[in-house]
């Protein structure tokens, strides 16, 4: 058996994603390839060949692949479709973009967001917003699977794998026009070890970076946001914690007017220690919290920031 | 299982506040080709309100007298079609000439149809199917649709709130060979090409897809509409063509064995704290601070 991870990166190194999907990998047995699509993302491959326990990293690298659209990713991945038996990648964005063209063009079925690996053909995946867990076995000779990495540990370093250069392929029917990223010094929301989340009940987006800005950069926290609030427009759609945004699993999750709908729990209720602020003694969120505040964030957030020193 | 469903419901994706977060400037002026056909893939799911309960023999999740609905997200891509239709928000009117809306399964998905046509889709397509199909059965269905409808572009969710797989979109471009646009928090349709602004990890990016494409929405791209009571009466006598899986000679036969369903570790309520001082002290405690 050989596997083939499709790196989460940004160009300079790879992310923790990475890590943990290779961990993922390795509970399938078998050599683990890392594979580098981009544009001058030499240096993430060589953060990548650093990771403990890879055989060989892959490096696809041309103006094709710059901006890393499905079309051209799935194609640079089928080049190598014939060496490898399983081909595994984060549940990002990204790869939830990616991948599952790759399946349809190995006529497989792809096996999405895995939160355990049973075994080499057996997965545990959450289903209905997690709140159910179903463990699936596959048939298929080749498998494509996408990984949550809050359910892995990232592997770790001290590896040093060959880099090897190969094909990348053609643009795909799709043009990259243009891109708007959030710019931010904080932690980045799915690998932080504290994420402060700020719900509808902070009003407008003025107040939301008023409120959540401070808290996050005295704990060194990832800030994430409710539905409710990107909906509003309180915070950008990156924020988003929940069943179709991020799946966050932090040592602490301090979750501010957040009433605990069923879509935002699905996305944060695998956190360590959940703090839950909110005035609603009756909001869902209190449910999952380990220590619950019914109290106004008007006057809770500056308490709490008096008392963190 | 996390404890919710007791009490009142807890609005999901119901809840449909204020306006949609866009920082990009709207844009007007489109040259319009010629009207476009859509295609609305759509899927009767439990409603976004009710909390999935696994079945005791853990089999699957129990939705026998559970209340369904469309699937939240294709509810926002008929939504976008109409509008395409209507010449709403900056589409130029007449953008899009028809909409066809297909579902796979049930009898009953008939209904999730009639929803859709009472919405402002001009006619329904079922394939009935009994049995729960995989994704990439779902896409090769949905590319034999599309070989006999030949539209220029496919509007669908970009996933299903039951099997959360978040995948049929991009298999159906990948079988048809059509580029594809998923995420959309924003669409417009100039050129022949399909400009969509695509919610991705990080922020926005915006794709040119050159038509016929595939596109998967997200949240943001609109607030579907309550179809009103005269529409919902029109809706009655628009055509649904009923169609058998077998009626298209595609594979479906499942790849994945469902072993087991499971409800997740409970997680329990936690204690009460009342001012700032004795939360600081139980985090320390608790050596996450």
């Amino acid at each position: 058996m050989a596997v083939l991870v499709i790196a989460d990166h940004d160009g300079a190194s790879v992310r923790e994603t990475t890590h943990k999907t290779v961990t993922a990998a390795s509970k399938l047995g078998g050599e683990v390839d890392i594979l580098v699509v981009g544009q001058g993302a030499k240096a993430a491959a060589d953060s990548a060949a650093k990771i403990a326990g890879v055989r060989k990293v892959l490096l696809a690298d041309s103006a094709a692949l710059g901006h890393q659209l499905a079309e051209a990713v799935e194609a640079t991945v089928m080049g190598l479709a014939s060496g490898y038996d399983a081909f595994l990648s984060p549940a990002s964005n990204d790869g939830k973009n990616f991948m599952p063209r790759l399946a349809a063009r190995l006529d497989v079925a792809p096996i999405s967001d895995i939160v355990e690996v049973v075994s080499p053909d057996t997965f545990v995946r959450p289903i209905y917003a997690g709140n159910a867990l179903e463990t699936i076995q596959t048939s298929d000779a080749k498998k494509v699977i996408t990984v949550r990495p809050t359910a892995f540990d990232a592997a770790g370093e001290g590896g040093s794998a060959s880099i090897e250069s190969v094909a990348g392929a053609d643009a795909g029917k799709a043009a990259f026009v243009s891109e708007e990223m959030v710019k931010s010094d904080r932690p980045e929301l799915g690998a932080a070890k504290i994420v402060v989340s700020g719900g509808r009940a902070l009003g407008s987006a003025e107040e939301f970076h008023a409120v959540m800005d401070p808290l996050a950069d005295k704990l060194g926290a990832a800030v994430g946001a409710s539905r409710a609030a990107v909906d509003a427009g309180y915070a950008p759609n990156d924020y988003q914690v929940g069943q179709t945004g991020k799946v966050v699993a932090p040592a602490l999750y301090i979750a501010i007017g957040i009433s605990g709908a069923i879509q935002h729990l699905a996305g944060m209720k695998d956190s360590k220690v959940i703090v839950a602020i909110n005035k609603d003694a009756d909001a869902p969120i209190f449910q999952v919290a380990d220590f619950g505040w019914v109290a106004d964030y008007k006057t809770a957030v500056p308490e709490l920031m008096k008392a963190l020193g | 299982m996390i404890s919710v469903g007791e009490g009142p419901l807890t609005p999901g994706y119901v809840d449909r506040p204020g306006q949609a977060f866009h920082s990009l400037p709207p844009q007007s002026g489109h040259l319009m080709d010629s009207a476009m056909k859509v295609l609305v893939p759509v899927k009767r799911v439990i409603d976004s309100n009710v909390k999935a309960r696994v079945k005791a023999d853990q089999t699957g999740v129990d939705l026998a007298n559970v209340k369904m609905s469309m699937n939240p997200f294709d509810e926002i891509a008929v939504e976008e079609a109409v509008r395409l239709k209507e010449g709403k928000e900056h589409h130029a009117a007449g953008t899009a000439s028809e909409i066809v809306v297909v579902s796979i399964g049930v009898t009953q998905a008939q209904e999730t149809i009639r929803t859709a046509l009472a919405m402002g889709a001009d006619r329904g397509l079922l394939i009935q199917s009994d049995a729960d199909l995989e994704p990439l059965a779902v896409a090769k269905l949905l590319k034999a649709v599309v070989d006999e409808e030949k539209p220029d572009l496919v509007l669908m969710g970009k996933q299903s709130i039951d099997g959360d797989n978040n995948a049929v979109g991009q298999m159906l471009a990948a079988l048809l060979d059509w580029p594809q646009a998923t995420f959309a928090s924003k669409i417009e349709i100039a050129g022949g090409k399909a400009v969509v602004t695509r919610e991705v990890d990080g922020g926005l990016q915006t794709l040119a897809a050159t038509l016929p494409a595939v596109v998967t929405v997200d949240l943001r791209l609109n607030t579907p509409r309550y179809a009103s009571l005269p529409n919902i009466m029109k809706a009655k006598k628009k055509e649904i063509a009923m169609k058998a899986v077998a009626d298209y000679g595609v594979d479906v036969a499942p790849r994945l064995k469902v072993l087991k369903v499971a409800e997740p570790p409970k997680r329990g309520a936690g204690v009460k704290v009342t001012d700032a001082a004795d939360l600081v002290a139980k985090l320390k405690t608790a050596g996450v601070l």
